[in-house]
């Protein structure tokens, strides 16, 4: 069982809109060790947070500015971001 | 080393190109692609297009295209300005410049530069509808084939 961890949490666009959060710290409960895992803990913050993941495979994830996927590994300090696929240019 | 820029201001085309061809001859081509705001989405009229991005992460990505870019063709510069905030239809979004010795190496740079730029780096736009609705545009399979063919 992993600690539990301290990480930033971003959302932009949609889900920003959804969650009304642009940033938010927590501390996720032992055990949240991925993306998949932190995700499902985040859904259940609020009903903004799980209209926000209500269809997970369109949202897209970034840990430490990077893209990342369910499958990533989390780890204490981490910035995870959640975004709709990107529609820049 | 590319020059990459993410602002809310308009950009000089111009200057850009004239900035990157400074001093030096050995360049034989650029390639050059600004892409525009459209006033119309599936048949609707747009009154504005809002550009929300990752500050933290935008440049960084950027940057790392525009790696990608050098490490596959022989560029002798590259440039990429892409604007965020509100825009009207008309203005520009996103200038990219590429610059080689060859006119093959800079086109195929450009478009390979905007191909991904569309699918790999964080921005979100949001419409405005003539009528007052806004709706964040969805991305598009035809850009995601846009960039597997690189």
């Amino acid at each position: 069982m992993s600690d539990a961890l301290p990480l930033t949490v971003l959302y932009f666009a949609w889900l920003r809109e959804r969650t009304g959060v642009t940033e938010e710290r927590v501390i996720a409960p032992p055990g949240i060790a991925s993306v998949a895992a932190l995700v499902d803990w985040l859904a259940g913050r609020s009903a903004g947070h799980a209209a926000a993941f209500a269809d997970r495979a369109v949202v897209r994830c970034a840990v430490n500015q990077e893209f990342a996927d369910p499958a990533t590994p989390l780890h204490a300090g981490d910035e995870v971001a959640f975004f709709p696929p990107v529609t820049g240019g | 080393m590319a020059r990459i820029l993410v602002q809310t201001a308009d950009f000089d085309t111009g200057a850009e190109l004239a900035r990157l061809t400074a001093g030096r001859s050995d360049i034989g081509g650029i390639g050059c692609f600004v892409g525009t705001v459209r006033d119309t989405a599936a048949g609707r009229k747009i009154a504005a297009l809002t550009l929300e991005h990752y500050p933290a992460m935008t440049e960084r990505a950027l940057a790392g295209i525009a790696a990608e870019a050098e490490r596959r063709w022989d560029l002798l510069g590259c440039t990429v300005i892409h604007r965020v905030g509100r825009l009207l239809p008309g203005e520009p979004i996103v200038l990219v410049l590429a610059a080689s010795a060859h006119r093959q190496a800079a086109l195929e740079a450009t478009a390979f530069l905007i191909d991904w730029l569309k699918t790999k780096a964080p921005f979100w736009k949001k419409e405005e509808l003539a009528d007052g609705v806004a709706a964040w545009v969805e991305a598009r399979e035809a850009d995601t084939q846009a960039a597997a063919r690189w």
